[in-house]
Order: structure tokens, then sequence, then C-alpha cells
């Protein structure tokens, strides 16, 4: 006779074993201290939080035009943001004193490196070019639609030229020729008539004064196009993003030329300064930067003591003493004759001060790197540039990553120093903004205004860099 | 049979480009960068000469002796407008270490307090500490400042509506008054039992340590220390009947008097440098804790410590080792930071010295040097230290 064994059905965990409760004891009431800590965490988000909420969304006075639509709220009883500051003024802060008619042309300048450098980045993860060439043939459709035939088929030469230069090869028409000096010689004279033809080209198109660069950017690309062995689109993408696009923006920003009323830089304002300089900081800080560091590590000890001690002589002084120097004592050392724009003052001052740090950062990359990476480089014969272009600095860059995204964010976040010396950044718009008659007394919506604009741009860049961090993730162990 | 094989004791030299040797090339390129740097440092000394003595202005720290003739709203020693420039940059450079010292000691505070807050098993404060470090390090020093400084302060009541604390402490649009200690008679001798009972704290702990060293057993040194020092200068201050008043900051006209005012612009300055400040260095203690290995940990736990031995004995002196390199440099950046106050008006070096001095007397080149001068030893003595530091308690062998 057998027995059948029934087990007891089991009984439910007790209350606080399961679900929320139990998740809200394990992790905010386990222990007396916890406890206590979460009661002070909830006491400082209820003082916070809400009123913060009150006044930015639900009291704040978002519709209308004038002063007058803050007010009328403020005496309905409700004490909100007046968002109506920012509304007028939005363009003011987006633009600073650019010329109302001429914005188009900060629009374009800014559409287009959009265009430029996001399949850059993308590329940085994974590289479709199905996707990408249906990105840049949109790019090029919305800049002609919005900006007119000029600007779109500058854009189609700037962003579709990488896909067919790779597969101009001037390299093999000059290799045949087996005399070194006659080949030199071939190339100068090409070089030459190229560049003359440019410079005549743009004289005639009605370029005037721009003619000489343009010329001049033109044979850069020649030289280029000359000496490399099939460069990659996405290498050509680089290249002419350091040298067609700064000149480009740099005419289109400035005018005068190509029938473009001049705006000179004290008229350059808001976030688009923020991001003028920020962007010629970063282009060119890492760029000397990287020199730098190198120098340090050079055996040669002249370079070496020179690259040492502008290192540590910049990384001991405050940014707003070298932003005091350069508008002080950059124009003292200059003839009376030369002027030294201010905005260039500023971004001489930013490149060089974020080169110093951006270097020091590199410089940890470089001894990072393992010794034998540098003794198989020189086994094979390979000349300095060539062993460091292609084998130590993009092992050292990977490994730096970190580093260098923060250098960017402190350089992005420190182009409000520019304020000191007088430039109208967004914090120098926001203060000309208050000093406003008819918008005094709305100093909070102003901050918390810029704030926004600066923590979206901080976050995200921060954000990019960590993906990328992931992405080029290497073990050395 | 004759072989022609190559003589090896004659010396046989390939002939080689001399511009192909990469010595030659070095002191090529070395020639041309001194050629470069002196002929650049020689076209900017000239026309700095030029431009300076077109512009009637005489080189050289003369203008040092002058009188300086503007008054700072914030001095530490005695200065007025009949003083000398050279008292205006002691003024200048004792007020950026004033900010810089106040800013240290309260980013430190709380700067460790959310590094260790962010490791908690407590789900809504550590995301709490990491909510504010995310929002508070993505913006910019500068607009923090100018926030605190315009937008809470600046619109703060007058002096006579001021907010109050139990009439006690004030905090209006002209900074925080609050009251100041007047020393009396007799009060001398509370710092002098301090001086002792540090003194014999110091000795407790060395001769506690002995004894465990050669025993094993333990006293509450510390506790016991601290004791005493609050202990006994209280007994001080019971026996001389507390010889100390308290001179309370009153409304008299428009303004607060008596009392210390803590100027705006310190408040503000020092508000931003500490909320600022504190989020990096909470990022350091939290990497420099989670930097300690696992086993560490665990080690400590199966030797039966409590958690508190656990972090006093084990975690924490590790820890230490990894976050001082960078907490030291961050302090070095917060001193560099303070120079922000310019924006502000308070009246640091660069804005007494490379700002009102500079634009009064002229001498650009000298000021801004001199200013420079300032930080540059400032980060010295610190990078000095932090080598002594390194070398004393570096990991070796590994």
């Amino acid at each position: 006779m057998s027995v059948k064994w029934k087990p007891k059905p089991s009984q439910p965990a007790p209350v606080l074993e399961r679900g929320v409760l139990r998740w809200v004891r394990n992790n905010l009431f386990s222990s007396l201290f916890n406890a206590l800590l979460t009661v002070l965490g909830l006491t400082i988000i209820v003082l916070v939080v809400p009123p913060f909420v009150r006044w930015a969304f639900v009291d704040a006075a978002w519709l209308g035009q004038s002063r007058s639509a803050c007010e009328q709220m403020e005496q309905a009883g409700s004490a909100g943001a007046c968002w109506v500051f920012i509304k007028v003024r939005f363009g003011l802060f987006l633009y600073g004193f650019y010329p109302e008619p001429e914005r188009w042309r900060v629009n374009l300048a800014f559409i287009v490196l959009a265009l430029g450098i996001f399949p850059l980045l993308i590329a940085a993860f994974y590289r479709h070019e199905k996707i990408e060439a249906a990105f840049c043939g949109a790019g090029i459709l919305v800049v002609f639609l919005i900006f007119g035939v000029v600007p779109g088929i500058f854009s189609l030469f700037y962003l579709l030229s990488p896909y067919a230069l790779p597969h101009v090869s001037l390299r093999k028409l000059f290799v045949s020729f087996d005399q070194l000096v006659l080949r030199w010689l071939i190339r100068g004279g090409v070089l030459a008539i190229w560049f003359l033809l440019l410079y005549f080209a743009v004289n005639v198109l009605g370029g005037g004064s721009t003619a000489a660069s343009i010329a001049l950017l033109g044979t850069l690309l020649g030289v280029i196009l000359i000496f490399s062995k099939g460069l990659s689109v996405i290498a050509w993408r680089w290249i002419l993003l350091f040298t067609v696009y700064p000149v480009f923006a740099y005419y289109v920003l400035l005018g005068a030329v190509f029938g473009l009323p001049e705006v000179q830089t004290h008229y350059w304002g808001g976030l688009f300064l923020t991001l003028v300089v920020a962007g010629s900081g970063m282009a060119t800080a890492l760029p000397i930067g990287i020199l730098l560091a190198l120098g340090r590590r050079s055996d040669m000890l002249i370079i070496k003591t020179v690259c040492v001690t502008f290192i540590e002589f910049v990384r001991g002084v405050p940014l707003v003493s070298v932003l005091f120097m350069a508008s002080v004592m950059f124009p003292l050392f200059l003839p009376e004759e030369v002027y030294f724009d201010k905005l260039l003052r500023a971004l001489v001052g930013v490149s060089l001060f974020y080169a110093a740090y951006m270097a020091e950062v590199i410089r940890g990359g470089l001894q990072a790197i393992p010794k034998g990476q540098y003794e198989a480089a020189k086994a094979l014969g390979w000349p300095y540039w060539k062993m460091m272009g292609l084998i130590i600095l993009p092992q050292a860059l990977r490994v730096v990553i970190p580093g260098l995204a923060n250098n960017f964010l402190s350089l992005l976040k420190d182009t409000t120093l520019v304020a000191v010396i007088g430039l109208m950044d967004v914090l120098g718009i926001v203060k000309a903004a208050m000093a406003d008659a008819e918008w005094i007394g709305f100093t909070a919506e102003a901050y918390v205004f810029a704030a926004a604009l600066f923590w979206v741009f901080c976050f995200g860049i921060s954000r990019y860099f960590m993906r990328l961090e992931k992405r080029y993730h290497v073990s050395y162990r | 049979m004759e072989s022609k094989a190559p003589d090896l004791n004659e010396e046989q030299k390939p002939k080689i480009n001399p511009l192909n040797d990469e010595r030659v090339r070095a002191w090529i390129v070395q020639a041309i960068v001194v050629f470069l740097l002196v002929a650049g440092a020689a076209y900017a000394i000239y026309n700095t000469a030029y431009n300076l003595q077109k512009a009637g202005i005489t080189t050289g720290l003369g203008f040092l002796d002058e009188t300086a003739g503007f008054d700072i709203s914030l001095t530490l020693v005695d200065y007025s407008r009949e003083s000398t420039y050279a008292q205006a940059f002691l003024v200048g450079i004792l007020n950026t270490l004033l900010v810089s010292i106040l800013g240290i000691f309260c980013s430190t505070i709380l700067g460790f307090f959310l590094g260790i807050i962010r490791l908690s098993s407590n789900w809504l404060v550590s995301r709490m500490a990491a909510a504010y470090t995310e929002i508070i390090r993505n913006i910019p020093l500068l607009l923090q400042i100018l926030f605190w400084y315009l937008a809470i302060l600046s619109p703060l009541p007058g002096p006579r509506e001021a907010l109050s604390f139990k009439n006690v402490i004030f905090l209006c649009n002209r900074g925080l008054q609050i009251p100041k200690p007047l020393w009396e008679e007799g009060f001398a001798a509370v710092p002098i039992v301090l001086t002792i009972a540090v003194v014999m704290s110091v000795f407790l702990i060395l001769w506690s340590r002995a004894r465990q060293r050669q025993t094993g057993r333990q006293f509450p040194a510390y506790l016991t220390s601290l004791g005493l020092m609050i202990g006994l200068p209280f007994l001080a201050l019971l026996i001389t009947d507390f010889p100390v008043s308290w001179e309370v900051p009153a409304l008299s006209g428009f303004n607060f008097k008596g009392g210390i005012t803590v100027l705006p612009e310190l408040l503000a300055l020092w508000l931003a440098l500490t909320l600022y400040t504190a989020t990096f260095i909470g990022e350091y203690v939290r990497s420099g804790i989670m930097a300690v290995d696992k086993g560490q940990r665990e080690a400590a736990l199966a030797l039966g410590q409590t958690h508190w031995m656990m972090y006093r004995l084990v975690i924490i002196p590790q820890a230490m080792r990894v976050v001082t390199p960078p907490l030291i440099s961050q302090y070095l950046t917060l001193v560099k930071n303070s120079s922000l106050a310019v924006v502000i008006g308070y009246p640091d070096l660069v804005h007494v010295f490379a700002g009102t001095a500079l634009n009064q007397s002229g001498q650009a080149v000298e000021i801004i040097s001199m200013t420079m001068a300032v930080y540059l030893t400032i980060s010295l003595l610190i990078s000095l230290f932090m080598n002594w530091y390194n070398r004393k308690y570096a990991l070796r062998g590994t």
C-alpha cells in the first residue's frame, strides 16, 4: 500500500519579501541609516522639484509678445518664469547682433558643417554607404531648396567629391617619369598652372580678394592628390572638413566678397559665436596638442625643452589670464598697422591654452603604447611620421578618448570666458539682453535658458564620446 | 682558389646623403625652431618696445611704489586709496587665496559626501547624487557664478527688508551679515589650552599606537583626543566665564553696522566654486573607492572586521592613493577658476591687479607677467607636493 505524499501548497512569500515592497525595503530602507538618507532625499526632492516645476512650467508665461504678457500673469497671482522674454529675444540669443537679413549665412555655414560632419561622426561606428549617400543627397536638396543655386552647387561638390576623389590617382601619372628632377619639375609646373588657372577663374567669377586664398586651397588639394596613394572616402571627408570648409565658412560668415555684405566680427554673437569659438578651438587644439605631445617625447633636446616649457607654463595659469594676455599683449607684439581682430585673439588664446591640455592627455596615450609597437615600426624601416601617423597615434588616441572628451567638454564650457574680454557669446548676449530697459528683471530666466542650452550640448558630447570609448575599447592585458 | 670576397677589415662606409642622416636632420630641425623662436621673440620685443615708447609708458617695476588710488571692497590687510600698487597686488593675492581656501574646504566635504553617497546601496540618494553631478558639471562655471550673483543674490531685498535668522544673521543684497566675535580679557587662555590639547592628543595617539604594536590592546585615541580638543577649551571658557561677546550686526540708516559682512560677490563665487568642484571631486572619490579590488573587501570581511573597520583600515587608505593626485590637481583648477571672479567684481588678483591696476597704470606687460607668475608659483608648489606624495605613496614593485 502506498501512500501518495502530497505536499502542502507553498505559502506566498511574506509581504515584505515580494514585489514593490521588497524592492523598497532592500533599496530604500535596508538599515536605519539608509532610511534616514531616504527621508532626507525625499525632503530635498519635495523642497526643490515642485517649486521649480511650478516656476518653470506650470506658472510660466509662454504666450504673448511683450513684457505685459508676463506682468498680467504676475498680477493674476502666479510668479512663474517669463519665457516670453526668451521667445522674443531668441534670434539675439542664437545669432547675436548679426544683421537679420544676413542670418541665413550663419544657417548655411552650420548646415553645411552638419552635413559634412555627420557622416564622419556616424562612420566612427559603422559605415553604410547607401544611407550615407541618401543623407548627402537629402542634404544637398535641402540646401538647394532653402538657400538657392550657388550654395546648392557648393554643397553638391563638397559632399559628393569625397566619393570621386579616391578614384582620381594623379600619382601614377607622375611616377612614370623616371628621372627625379624631371618628375619634380613637372609636378611643380602642373601645380603652378593649376594655381594660376584657379586664380584667374575666381577673379573672372567676381571673387576679387578671395582669389589668392581659394587658389592656394585648390593647390593644396592638388598636392594631396599628387602625392597620396588612394585615400579613402572618409579620409577625403576629413581633408575637406579641415581645408575647404574653413575657407568657405570664413567667406560666408564674414562676407565682403561674391556680393555678400560684410559682417564684421563684432556683430557676431550668441550661440553662433560660442560654436565658432568651440568648433575652431577643438579643430585646432587637437592637432597642435598632438604636435606638442610628440615634441615633448622627442629625442631632440631643444624641441623637447620648448614643448615642456610651453605646456607647463600654460597649464599653470588660468584661461582668464591667457585671454587677458591675448587681448592686451598681442596687439603690443605687433606693429601698429596690423589690426588683430579681437575674435581672432580669443581664438588663438583658447586654442593654444587647450592645446597644452590636449598634449598632456595625448602624452599619456603615447606612454601607454607598448614599446614593441615603436620597435616593430622602426624595424620595418618606417620613417618617423609614418610610424607615428599609422601605428602609434591611432592606438594612442584610442586609449585617451575619455581624456580627450573631458578636454572637449571643458573647452566648450570655457568658451563662456570670452565674455570676459568683451565678446558677445551666449553669456555676453544674455547680459546685454538683460540690460534692455524693457526686459529688466528676468535674469533667472535668461540664465536657466543658457544653462539648459549648454547642458544639452555638453551632455550630448559626453554621451557620444562614451559610445566611442566603448566602440574602441581595447585591453592591453 | 682565390675568391674575391670583400675585405672585411677595410671599412666600407656606405655613402649617405647627409640629409638622410637622422642626427643631421635633428640638428637642422632644431636650428630652424631656434631661429624661428628667436626671430619671433625679437620681433615681438621690438614692436612692444616701440609701441610702449609711443604710448609714453616706461617699462619696469617702478610703478609698484606709486599710489594706486582706487578702493578695494574686501581687504584682509590694511589698504586704502593711498596705498601702493604693490599693496594692491598683495590684497589681490590674499583675496584669491581666501576664496580658494574656502572653496577647497567646502567642496572637499561636499565632494566626498557625493562620491560616497553615489556608491550607497540606497537607490534614491545614489540616483540623486548622480543627477546632481550630471546636471552641475555640464553647465559652465562662469554661468553658475553669474546665476548665483545676478539671479539669486542681487534680487534679494535691501538691508531694510533683509532676511534674518533670529535677528542675528542677516541676508540681503549687500551680502551676508554675521556676528563678529570680540575677544575680551582672559580669552587668551583658550588658544593656549587648545594648543596644550593638540599636543596632548599627538602624544596620546603615538602612545596608543606604540602600545597596540607591543601588546595588541587598542585604545580609542582619536575619540579621546577629539574630546580633549573640544572639552579643554570649553572648560577654559567656563572657568574664565565666557570672555567673548558678539557684535551683532544691526541696521542703522541704509546699511548694517557691526558684525562681519560677507560680500555677495564672495558668496556667489564661493557657492559656485564649491558646488561645481564638488561634482568632480565626487567622481574621483567614487572611482577611487571602486578601484579598490573586490578581494580586499572580501578579505577584510573574512577577517571579521566590521564594515566601519573595513572602510577605515582597508578601503579608504587604498582609495586615497588613487584619489589624491587628481584631487590635488582639482584644487589647483579651483584656484585657477577663482579668477572668474573678474566677471562679478570680486576683488581677486585678476580683477584688482590685471583689471583695475592695469587699466590705471597701463603697465600691461609687467602686470600680466606678475599675475601669471603668481599662478605659476602656486601650481609649481602644488606639483612639487604631488611629486613628493607620489614618491611616498605610489605602489612600488608591481
